[in-house]
């Protein structure tokens, strides 16, 4: 591993993109500026900054408070109110964040919302969480958005329809009352173009694992990627930038045939590149991520990368029908596809990007993401004949990340790709 | 699937609507787990089980209403498994505006009643719906006079014979249920056994993986009258009749569940809090406490619970919580507690000031 980890440009633009959002959103209350609390997936957000309102994400809040290490606490004190141990950890961790102030990630409160912009996609368990907040803040607005599921493989008219309905006559006009500004369509085409640039940046950007060595890493490096997109910059002329940047690095690095670059410095040896499939854990992400670069593990593609938005398989907004492109990007989000289009896309991702094997961390808190993972498996398995791995955590309750379990099993899992590579090799 | 389906629909196609509630505790699962990580609830194991000892080799098709993502996910295992003509996830619209939910809930439903046309070829006359629709609202009637007459004499039936009577409906044509039903009430209606000194109780959660005979028999057994449950509540989803003297009866099924829905874990309640919706039953049905019974991982059902029992505290409402799955062998615990449940009050406490 070389030790060279001096901060690239990107990732001091992002730094200071977030760093300043927080800001923005701890002075709310001064300047005026409406709150409006929403979901990753399918998050709306440049229907939501056209009206001059900022987003909070709570999935955002929950993982930050993950990485911060102050989850535990929050999940038990959730607990302690009557949640029950069985649930979505990102609830639980939420709650706990209120009960506590709701202090944000950089220490500072987060404002209470003007707006609950329930848009509900992929994930049954949003529509619990919005009904748990609705109760914490009595008396804000709630806007829902549902978001049809792709059962039949496809976004049919009728699907779109029903979502361009809602937006018009539920959701613009409670974010009009809340924000006290009339809905304009150019602001919102504005914001979709660089919506539009945006996405094409971000194929581009985890296309580059095509190249050996793959210079990113599209999981433990990918969820930081596709924070500015999943965290309030989606249609903002800095997430433009900020991507540009973003590409510009990694077309350098694969120019120089350098690998991801890790908490680390370089990964200098590429030895296995895997399609991992789930949410990584946040409690234990540093640990956890290291268990895959000390083995020379390289992640090429991941679905929890594509949460916020699947755009593998051709979609990019459209400026032109403004609300008929939030609609059909809500419904392309990964947990709203079907099993058959998710074991398609997996399949090409494993694939087109040449991997070794292909690894579920299932999250126990995710029902979404979980619910018949291990159907892919099967399907996977059988299909491409790829050796397949498997483990579990959760994304924020420290309790269910089990670090010898997970060493364990995937030390195994590395030594089966070993010796397959050793067996293709002398076939 | 649960929880709810307008079965009408099936009827008027001349199908047969046959609801799959799991394996309960009656189907030994040796397949069924390889599908499912421990911490998923156990009745989609026992329908993968079940599927895959082709205990449904015959059904045409197979309809997932939207409850939660382990049931939609669900839907996409059977696609995969390509079993039957046609799977379909029915998305219940959670916009309930007839412009908007509603006509979305009729698209939902006539993709349904296409893919029965495209196996059996009967297309569904509005005379036809409006004649399903008549023996349902008379299904529905007659499981809502059962209740009512438990209400107040709830000594003369157990809560597990309703139960399983109410079940038999799920897998029989309308007309014999209905039948049945008549039958049973001509012999509820008439004085029989004696009441004896047990609490009346209200039992929530339980609107999907259904809870074991045994445990319904277990709270009875240890000082319970059950008077309301959400046990297969898509028997009693809608509530009231719906109209038969239409031209569109689609429509009506429609404009049914858009106004006529009760409430569950699976329908999000903006403007019609559940809380509150929970403690008008609690009123109307004169009961003296709540038992919270959910399955084990049930988000939908478990994430409710803060919610509903904050309500129970500030209105000093006694519950109790558990938590079961359909093959749950061992009562021993939750007699206990349901027993002391019922003792503290019976020994402790006034009657609930809520009555009517
Ligand atoms: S169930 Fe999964 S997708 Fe849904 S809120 Fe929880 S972690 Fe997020
Ligand atoms: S029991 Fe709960 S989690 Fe399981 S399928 Fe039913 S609603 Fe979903």
């Amino acid at each position: 591993m070389s030790k060279d980890v001096a901060k690239e440009r990107s990732m001091i633009i992002q730094k200071e993109m977030i760093a300043n959002h927080f800001m923005e959103l701890s002075t709310a209350k001064e300047t005026g500026k409406k709150v409006v609390y929403t979901f990753v997936p399918g998050n709306i957000s440049e229907l939501i900054l056209s009206f001059g309102m900022l987003p909070v994400y709570p999935e955002i809040n929950a993982l930050q408070s993950g990485m911060r290490k102050k989850s535990g606490d929050y999940i038990r004190d959730a607990e302690q109110h009557g949640h029950s141990e069985d649930v979505c950890t990102y609830v639980k961790c939420d709650v706990g964040m209120m009960i506590n102030g709701n202090i944000g990630p950089t220490g500072e409160k987060i404002p209470n919302p003007d707006l609950l912009l329930l848009s509900y996609t992929g994930c049954f368990t949003f529509l619990k969480w919005f009904e748990t907040l609705e109760r914490l803040y009595p008396g804000v607005p709630v806007a829902l958005l549902h978001t049809p599921y792709q059962e039949a493989h496809k976004i049919t008219p009728e699907m779109t329809a029903y979502m361009v309905k809602q937006l018009k006559e539920e959701v613009i006009p409670k974010m009009e009352q809340v924000s006290g500004n009339k809905y304009d369509e150019e602001k919102l085409k504005a914001a979709l173009r660089n919506s539009s640039k945006v996405e094409q940046h971000i194929i581009n950007i985890f296309d580059t694992t095509k190249h050996r060595p793959s210079p990113i890493d599209a999981y433990f490096a990918g969820v930081y990627y596709i924070g500015p997109i999943n965290s309030g910059f989606r249609g903002t002329p800095q997430a433009v930038d900020y991507y540009a940047e973003l590409y510009k690095e990694i077309r350098e690095r694969i120019e120089n045939k350098l690998g991801p670059i890790t908490p680390e410095g370089v990964m200098e040896e590429e030895r296995f590149r895997l399609v991992v499939e789930g949410p990584p854990n946040w409690t234990h992400f540093r640990e956890f991520w290291k268990l895959f670069y000390d083995m020379g593990a390289v992640i090429v593609a991941s679905s929890y990368t594509k949460v916020g938005g699947v755009y593998d398989m051709g979609f990019r907004v459209n400026p032109d029908k403004p609300l008929e492109s939030l609609a059909e990007y809500c419904m392309n989000c990964y947990t709203n596809l079907n099993l058959q289009q998710r074991v398609d896309l997996l399949s090409k991702c494993i694939t087109d990007y040449h991997a070794d094997g292909f690894l579920v961390n299932s999250i126990k808190s995710c029902n979404s993401f979980s619910a018949g993972q291990l159907m892919i498996m099967q399907q996977l398995e059988k299909k491409l004949e790829i050796p397949i791995g498997f483990i579990e955590s959760d994304l924020v309750d420290p309790r269910y990340f089990s670090y010898s379990n997970i060493k364990n099993r995937l030390e195994s899992f590395f030594q089966m790709l070993e010796q397959r590579k050793m067996i293709i090799k002398t076939a | 699937m649960p929880v709810y389906f307008p079965r009408e629909i099936i009827h008027a196609a001349n199908g047969l609507a046959v609801g799959i509630l799991g394996g309960g505790d009656k189907k030994l699962i040796l397949k069924g787990d390889a599908y499912y990580q421990s911490y998923i609830c156990h009745m989609p194991r026992s329908i993968m089980e079940l599927v895959l000892d082709n205990h449904f080799e015959g059904f045409d098709g197979f309809i997932f209403p939207s409850i939660c993502d382990v049931i939609r996910n669900l839907s996409g295992m059977f696609q995969l498994l390509e079993r039957g003509s046609f799977v379909k996830y029915l998305d219940l619209p959670q916009n309930f505006k007839s412009h908007i939910g509603g006509e979305f809930y009729i698209h939902e439903l006539q993709t349904v009643l296409k893919s029965v046309f495209d196996i059996n070829g009967v297309s569904v006359t509005p005379e036809r719906l409006n004649h399903s629709i008549s023996l349902f609202n008379r299904n529905r009637e007659l499981i809502h006079r059962i209740y009512a007459i438990r209400q107040d004499f709830p000594w003369r039936m157990t809560a597990a014979d309703v139960y399983n009577i109410v079940r038999a409906g799920y897998v029989i044509p309308v007309e014999d249920h209905n039948a049945i039903l008549e039958k049973v009430i001509a012999l509820v209606i008439e004085e029989n056994g004696e009441p004896l000194d047990k609490i009346r109780v209200l039992v929530m959660g339980a609107f999907c993986e259904q809870p074991p005979l045994g445990l319904i028999r277990t709270i009875e057994m240890a000082g319970c009258y059950i008077i309301e449950d959400d046990f297969l509540l898509g028997s009693r989803w809608i509530m009231g009749n719906i109209d038969t003297y239409t031209a569109d009866p689609i429509k009506a099924l429609t404009d049914a569940y858009l106004e006529k829905s009760t409430f569950s874990s699976s329908v999000y309640d903006v403007g019609n809090p559940k809380e509150v919706r929970l403690l008008e039953l609690i009123k109307s049905r004169n009961v003296d406490g709540v038992i919270f019974a959910a399955p084990s991982f049930c988000d939908p059902a478990l994430l409710d619970h803060p919610i509903l029992q904050k309500m129970c505290n500030d209105r000093n409402i006694r519950f109790i919580s558990f938590l079961y799955s359909e093959n749950t062998g061992q009562f021993k615990v939750i007699k206990e507690q349901v027993g002391t449940f019922s003792d503290s009050i019976k020994l402790w406490e006034e009657p609930l000031q809520l009555k009517k």
